[in-house]
């Protein structure tokens, strides 16, 4: 068989090892930052609204207050956890390091590495989003089986956030230009995706608007998974978010290809 | 340079690397070669050793030799006492060997070296000339590109001039020289209007010259007769170089 025969594939493992190991020893020196900041953000959250709106609101559709908070900023910390580090590691690695030229060099594929890139970043935002739901314990929140899935509906939330971000990082040209999209996209979608208020209280126009946001969908599953699932709700829900994922992926790579091969 | 590992795409042409079609077959050739490019792309928040590890698992080094290939790598860039250290905290030399060393750390057939020595200190670069040229002993292909022809000219086996774009000339240095500006040039000093002047008159005698700042050499000056050096003043004879070819070649002025 001649050598060109045999074509490589597109995607394969050996990558992914290489990458996620280069993404463990990077983690190594980050993790006590990031887990820190992980319990203190939702400790803040439950703390500000469950104190202070608490005061005001007890309970909303038969959930006390701080559950429905605490159940609702994992949703929260999975965006953080996952469009920032798409835009500004991606943006970072691509245009000042330039990691992404040298790792282009070996036999690493823009797919694989975009791949390899968000699925990691989702991982992540899985692992660190669940950590509200650990701190809304200690505010009385009762432990669930259906717990359990919440890292992988943050994991599934996460990767659509994360392509969401690495195309951003591919189509803007200075890294000034993320804030916009912080400041008109991701603020409207963490407040109105029913975490710190329901929204069936908005009215119709944003209520349709917000079934558009993938994070009230994020929010929907993890309450679910929280005080009982609602069925065929939910699998509407994982749908759109797969759906989401999907989109993001096509267009982050075909972004993130157009970039870094001339 | 980066067309040679896919991350660029011709207009026109065809490319082949190591028999692989580019960019169709770019990943099995890019597992066969090893690329150190002229920007420093390492992980700065990596130690030396993990910048290794990381490309030897890139480049499928098996997970029972990575350690041998690793120590091999470390090596050849004289760094194992500062495994541990972070990239910042290294020299511009010792990033430089870092560098190619990562792009050694699988053994490839073929090295690709983009300006290597840009930027670097004589004794640094010297260092960086003794390690290509030991790879090239070694039987690996090295293929560099260099604005800095005293590189080319010390390293190479075959020379390929490129002016715009397109190769001009190509063969071993000795062919070059011996083609384009024979043995000897002889170096004439004095103010600008002095040099003007020699410049004239060698060219009316037929002979080739060369700018040089502030002299102009007159090539293949063996080829001249002598009383004609004597006219044109107090000549300082030295032996051609590849540098000479180029600028003949290329043209003095850059357009």
């Amino acid at each position: 068989m001649s050598s060109s025969a045999k074509g490589a594939k597109r995607y394969e493992w050996a990558t992914f090892e290489g990458i996620w190991n280069r993404e463990l020893t990077l983690f190594k020196r980050y993790w006590l930052s990031t887990t820190s900041s992980s319990v203190i953000q939702p400790v803040i959250y439950l703390l500000a609204f469950g104190l202070g709106v608490g005061t005001l609101v007890t309970e909303v559709g038969g959930i006390p207050y701080v559950e429905f908070v605490g159940t609702g900023s994992v949703a929260t910390a999975v965006l953080f956890a996952s469009a920032f580090p798409g835009m500004f590691n991606t943006y970072v690695r691509r245009v000042f390091q330039r990691t992404y030229d040298a790792l282009l060099a070996a036999p690493v594929t823009v797919d694989e590495l975009a791949l390899a890139e968000g699925s990691w970043i989702a991982a992540k935002a899985g692992f660190y989003g669940s950590f509200p739901l650990v701190v809304t314990m200690f505010f009385g929140l009762t432990p669930t089986w259906g717990m359990l899935l919440v890292p992988f509906v943050g994991f599934l939330t996460g990767l659509g956030f994360a392509f969401f971000g690495m195309w951003v990082s591919a189509i803007i040209k200075t890294i000034d230009e993320t804030t916009y999209v912080t400041s008109i996209v991701l603020t409207p979608l963490f407040l109105v995706a029913g975490t710190f208020f329901p929204i069936s209280n908005l009215p119709s126009g944003l209520q349709v608007a917000a079934h558009f946001n993938p994070l009230y969908h994020c929010v929907e599953l993890v309450r679910d998974a929280c005080f009982g699932w609602e069925w065929p709700a939910d699998l509407y829900h994982v749908l759109f978010l797969a759906g989401f994922a999907l989109i993001t992926w096509f267009v982050a790579v075909r972004r993130l290809r157009a970039r870094l091969v001339d | 340079m980066r067309m040679l590992t896919g991350q660029s795409r011709p207009t026109s042409g065809a490319i082949k690397v190591l028999g692989f079609d580019i960019p169709k077959d770019s990943k099995q050739a890019r597992a066969r070669m090893g690329v150190v490019p002229q920007m420093d792309n390492l992980d700065t928040e990596m130690t030396v050793e993990q910048n290794l590890t990381t490309f030897a698992a890139l480049y499928r080094i098996p997970r029972r030799d990575r350690r041998e290939a690793l120590e091999r790598a470390l090596d050849i860039a004289q760094l194992s006492q500062r495994r541990d250290a972070k990239v910042t905290e290294l020299s511009g030399g010792m990033k430089r060997r870092l560098l190619i060393a990562r792009g050694l750390v699988h053994d490839p057939e073929l090295v690709l070296l983009d300006e290597p020595t840009v930027g670097l200190d004589p004794q640094v670069r010297q260092e960086l000339w003794s390690l290509i040229d030991a790879l090239r002993s070694q039987g690996t292909t090295v293929l560099m590109s260099t604005h800095y022809i005293e590189e080319a000219e010390r390293l190479a086996d075959d020379v390929a001039v490129l002016s715009h774009g397109a190769v001009i000339a190509r063969g071993t240095p000795h062919e070059l020289r011996t083609a384009h500006v024979g043995e000897r040039a002889t170096e004439f000093y004095g103010p600008p209007d002095r040099l003007s002047a020699i410049e004239q008159a060698a060219q009316a005698a037929g002979l080739a010259t060369r700018r040089t700042g502030p002299s102009i050499a007159v090539l293949r000056s063996e080829d001249a007769q002598e009383d004609l050096l004597n006219d044109l003043g107090d000549g300082v004879h030295r032996a051609a170089t590849l540098e000479d070819v180029f600028v003949l070649l290329t043209g003095e002025v850059l357009e």
